[in-house]
């Protein structure tokens, strides 16, 4: 079960699969256009919105494919790295990067693309991204408080508005499509141009928008892991191959109370989720540890 | 406008494919490590690099080098970020060798000098590299990896970014347009 580092792929390992990781990242870059600084600042003026569509894609086929292999519990979605929320610094460091977006013409992953391929203007950038970056650990104490600041932690935007990830899975999915419909439209007025589009592309694109519906749907609608395991302890307790014993929650803690020397309580949640509260008395040994005996 | 191009140079891969391609790539990313890619994070690690380098007794007496060094055990440049990178300017070298577009070149707009543009990418690259660190990533690892795992803070920055360089668009259209 993903992700593979540190357990089943060493930090060592990782730092030789970040390279042909990077190596891909950036072929995939360079082949969309983004190694050159017109194409890129074309999404503002309108003449040009290859990077909406590129970056727009590239977003929506990773939550798509994240939510698909949690849900099937090939990837662990309460380990993987959320993005931590801290709203002043994210919303006005954004700001400030969206003016060295307008004014230098690149952001860093495409400003190394563009150095890749000989762009001067690029390593420009990139020299003067490395005197930003300096300029900020040096005044670091300065901003300390800004940096800090309304920290949300690590939510993501489902739970901030109390619907589900694939409630919203859904919904930019449909707004990445709406954006690539309407950009369309711009793009051919801006450049004043009729451009058709083949039947056969065009065929393509629908497709390609139905499999991403059809991801989502399977996610949405079909079992997952959780729900097929929940299943088969349903349906073992049904046919009584295993025998299960319950107890509801205040008898045991009637139990616990009471007679707490001849119950042994085994909490078998991972480590971090015993410590963060348990059960009185109990013992935590985490699912997966269960079977080795020390 | 238009875009000059050299002949022999081969056209752009279909956006849509090359966003889905990277969606791969990234998806990938998350599955091996359990995080997104990125690249504001290796200029942070060259810049602490540097100063330790240059200014060690300063980088000792320094907060802010003192924590990036605990969290950092290994040192600066042992981290996935940099390797990342260096594959980064890999892809992209081969990628522009095989679709014949690697040449020293200084791209601008048609109104601008050279000395404009090297002024104007060096300070967008400044805002840029200084807004990374204040908002926890840039493009690659705040707003498309943010995007990616549902972050509020990464598509946060990601609606930040792209307001921001859409409101100023209008004040340097003469960087960029005709």
């Amino acid at each position: 079960m993903g992700p593979l580092v540190p357990f089943i792929v060493s930090e060592e390992l990782s730092l030789v699969i970040a390279f042909f990781l990077g190596i891909g990242f950036g072929f995939t870059l360079e082949q969309a256009g983004f190694s050159s600084t017109k194409k890129l600042v074309g999404l503002f003026y309108g003449y040009d919105f290859t990077v909406l569509r590129v970056f727009f894609t590239a977003g929506i086929t990773a939550m798509a494919g994240v939510l698909l292999m949690g849900h099937y519990g090939i990837l662990d979605l309460s380990i993987i790295y959320v993005n931590p929320t801290f709203l002043n610094s994210a919303l006005l460091g954004g700001a400030v990067m969206g003016a060295g977006f307008i004014i230098g013409g690149f952001c860093p992953g495409t400003s190394v693309c563009a150095l890749a391929v000989g762009k001067m203007d690029a390593l420009a950038f990139l020299v003067g991204a490395f005197l930003g970056v300096l300029a900020f650990t040096e005044s670091f104490p300065l901003v300390e408080e800004l940096y800090m600041a309304n920290n949300l932690g690590q939510i993501r935007i489902s739970e901030y508005f109390g619907i589900s990830n694939i409630a919203f899975g859904f919904m930019l999915a449909g707004m990445a499509i709406a954006a690539f419909v309407a950009t369309w439209f711009i793009e051919n007025k801006v450049n004043k141009r009729e451009t058709g589009i083949s039947a056969t592309l065009r065929n393509k694109y629908a497709l390609s928008a139905a499999a991403l519906f059809v991801v989502l749907g399977v996610v949405a609608f079909l079992p997952g892991k959780e729900d097929i395991i929940n299943r088969k302890i349903a349906e073992a307790k049904r046919q009584q191959t295993c025998v299960f014993k319950e107890i509801a929650a205040d008898k045991l803690a009637d139990q616990i109370v009471s007679k707490y020397y001849t119950l042994n309580v085994i909490d078998v949640r991972p480590t971090e989720k015993f410590e963060e509260f348990h059960l009185p008395f109990a013992i935590n040994i985490p699912f997966d540890k269960l079977m080795d005996r020390q | 406008m238009k875009i000059e191009e050299t002949n022999s140079a081969k056209t752009y891969m279909n956006p849509y494919l090359a966003g889905f391609l990277l969606g791969l790539v990234l998806l990938a990313t998350i599955y091996i490590t359990g995080r997104g890619l990125g690249a504001s994070g290796a200029i942070k690690s060259a810049v602490v690099a540097t100063v330790e380098t240059v200014a060690p007794q300063h980088a000792q007496n320094t907060a802010f080098y003192k924590n990036f060094d605990n969290e950092h055990p290994e040192g600066p440049w042992k981290n996935f970020l940099v390797f990342e990178v260096v594959g980064v300017l890999v892809g992209a070298f081969f990628s522009g060798i095989i679709a014949n577009r690697v040449s020293l070149k200084l791209e601008k707009g048609p109104r601008v000098t050279n000395l404009t543009r090297v002024i104007a990418a060096s300070l967008g690259g400044a805002f840029f590299g200084y807004g990374s660190q204040l908002g926890r990533g840039c493009t690659s690892g705040s707003a498309l990896s943010g995007m990616a795992v549902l972050s509020l803070g990464g598509i946060l920055t990601m609606l930040a970014i792209f307001g921001a360089a859409y409101a100023l668009a209008f004040f340097f259209r003469k960087l960029w347009l005709k």
